[in-house]
């Protein structure tokens, strides 16, 4: 559903995703690790169509992001690092904007941004400026404009990031939920959440795809401790570097 | 279409969620007001015409305007919106598009809120009506020409200051173009055929001729040429930034 060949970001010289290749579809929820500055989010930034890839290519659903865009873009759901989100508009406002963009019309408009309401718990904020509102409560209504199409695939680049536990814990919930018949990629550099909801982790670092594992099968290799695995993976190169 | 109509929707909107656009209107309108009545003479004139009103239009607009379109792009990329944008399915043509329209259509209303001052004339005087309306398309044109240099001018930078600068420079350039204080920095060295072409660019001259109320085609195609280019200009940056 996602098929990424040989995608490559140069600034300058530096090479801030370097020649990644993986796939994966339906089904899985990917977990992208790695460092702060390892190229996740510029790799997220590639896929959803926003940063142009210096060579490579990204395929969403049988649409290339740089000759289909629109296409691609129609079927991918996408959490931008941060949230960004209107600042002065309402919640409901918002929404209604996201609704008018992605096409859903009649009856089925309303009743979608109902269950998405209430399945982010957003009806005691939503004629309250964006502004105004909680980290935790922006951080759902950037994920309500995410889901709000139903799209096939979900990118969402920390999506848990600035949440309480509780919070938390509701958002890792959500996107089990909705994992069996969509792909989903996460961002994350919390490796609890990884264990907690994804079927795959790729670890990258300065851009690099370390390993391609699940999340049991890279916590058996430091016998449970995760992040032991992580540290030594992201620090010191490839474990089949250091076998050999 | 329908995507351009959303997007128009959603500006306006935050034109009026804050501030911004009751400041805008109230200063708009009052300084029209003094220019037309101190500056422009309307009473000492003694005609019944608007020629002390729409004189000074191109002189207001020169700050006004820069500070309506120093936003349009710069505020996104500062707030990180430009990401949820650009990575809906929305071209950029279509995303240029509604921005522009929406700032051009809230000018349109600020302009339109300057009625009194028609109605004044009219019970002063008998004037010449076909005039006054060609005056106020000609002023409207002209609003339009300034937002798209804006617009694009605004697409460079994620500060609103820089944007503001810039623009009013551009424009001043624009409006003088037919004046000694541009063309002596061409008539030195560029040849006479360059010279007459910026001479002819000149927003001044163009906006001289309707507001005396002769529509003529050329200067109606002169100023859907500025208004085109720049808005086309204002794609590329836009393309230019996603691939940097």
């Amino acid at each position: 559903m996602i098929e990424i060949e040989g995608l490559t970001k140069r600034y300058g010289r530096h090479k801030v995703v370097d020649d990644l290749s993986f796939r994966c579809g339906p089904g899985e929820v990917l977990g992208f690790l790695g460092p702060n500055g390892a190229g996740k989010s510029t790799t997220m930034k590639m896929v959803a169509g926003f940063v142009v890839p210096s060579s490579g290519s990204a395929v969403v659903c049988g649409h290339d992001i740089r000759t289909a865009t629109l296409a691609a873009q129609q079927r991918i759901g996408y959490l931008p690092e941060g949230a960004p989100l209107y600042a002065e508009m309402t919640p409901a406002k918002f929404l209604d904007f996201i609704a008018d963009v992605r096409g859903l019309s009649g009856g089925g408009r309303q009743a979608r941004l109902a269950e998405v309401v209430s399945l982010l718990h957003l009806g005691p904020v939503l004629d309250q400026a964006i502004e105004t509102l909680s980290k935790g409560f922006k951080r759902r209504v950037g994920l309500a404009q995410a889901i709000l199409h139903d799209p096939d695939v979900l990118i969402l680049d920390e999506p848990t990031d600035g949440l309480d536990p509780n919070q938390k814990h509701e958002v890792r919930e959500l996107i089990r939920s909705m994992s069996e018949e969509k792909l989903i990629v996460i961002s994350t550099h919390i490796l609890e959440e990884v264990e907690a909801v994804c079927t795959r982790a790729i670890i990258i670092n300065d851009g690099r795809l370390l390993v391609d594992d699940t999340p049991e099968a890279l916590a058996a290799q430091g016998d449970g401790d995760f992040d032991a695995v992580f540290r030594r993976i992201t620090q010191e190169g490839t474990p089949e570097a250091e076998a050999a | 279409m329908s995507m351009v109509r959303a997007l128009i929707r959603r500006e306006l909107q935050s034109y009026f969620a804050t501030p911004v656009a009751y400041v805008f209107i109230v200063i708009f309108l009052m300084l029209m007001g003094a220019f037309t009545f101190y500056l422009g003479g309307f009473y000492e004139r003694g005609q019944a015409d608007l020629r002390a009103f729409f004189d000074f239009h191109p002189w207001l607009y020169l700050f006004l305007v820069p500070a309506l379109s120093m936003r349009l792009w710069a505020e996104e990329r500062k707030s990180g919106t430009i990401e949820l944008l650009m990575t809906l399915p929305i071209t950029p043509l279509q995303a240029v598009l509604g921005k522009f329209l929406a700032s051009w259509a809230f000018a349109g209303i600020a302009l339109a809120l300057t009625f009194p001052i028609w109605l004044t004339v009219n019970y002063l005087g008998d004037p010449d009506n076909g005039a006054i309306l060609a005056a106020y398309i000609g002023s409207f044109l002209m609003a339009g020409g300034f937002l798209a240099i804006g617009s694009c001018l605004s697409a460079f930078t994620r500060n609103q200051v820089i944007a503001f600068v810039l623009t009013v420079v551009a424009c001043f350039g624009f409006l003088l173009s037919g004046f000694p204080l541009v063309l002596d920095v061409f008539s030195g060295w560029a040849p006479q055929v360059i010279v007459d072409g910026i001479a002819s660019l000149s927003f001044l001259t163009h906006f001289a001729d309707i507001s005396r109320g002769v529509i003529d085609v050329r200067d109606l195609v002169y100023f859907a040429l500025v208004i085109g280019t720049f808005l086309y200009a204002n794609t590329i940056v836009l393309g230019w930034k996603q691939a940097d």
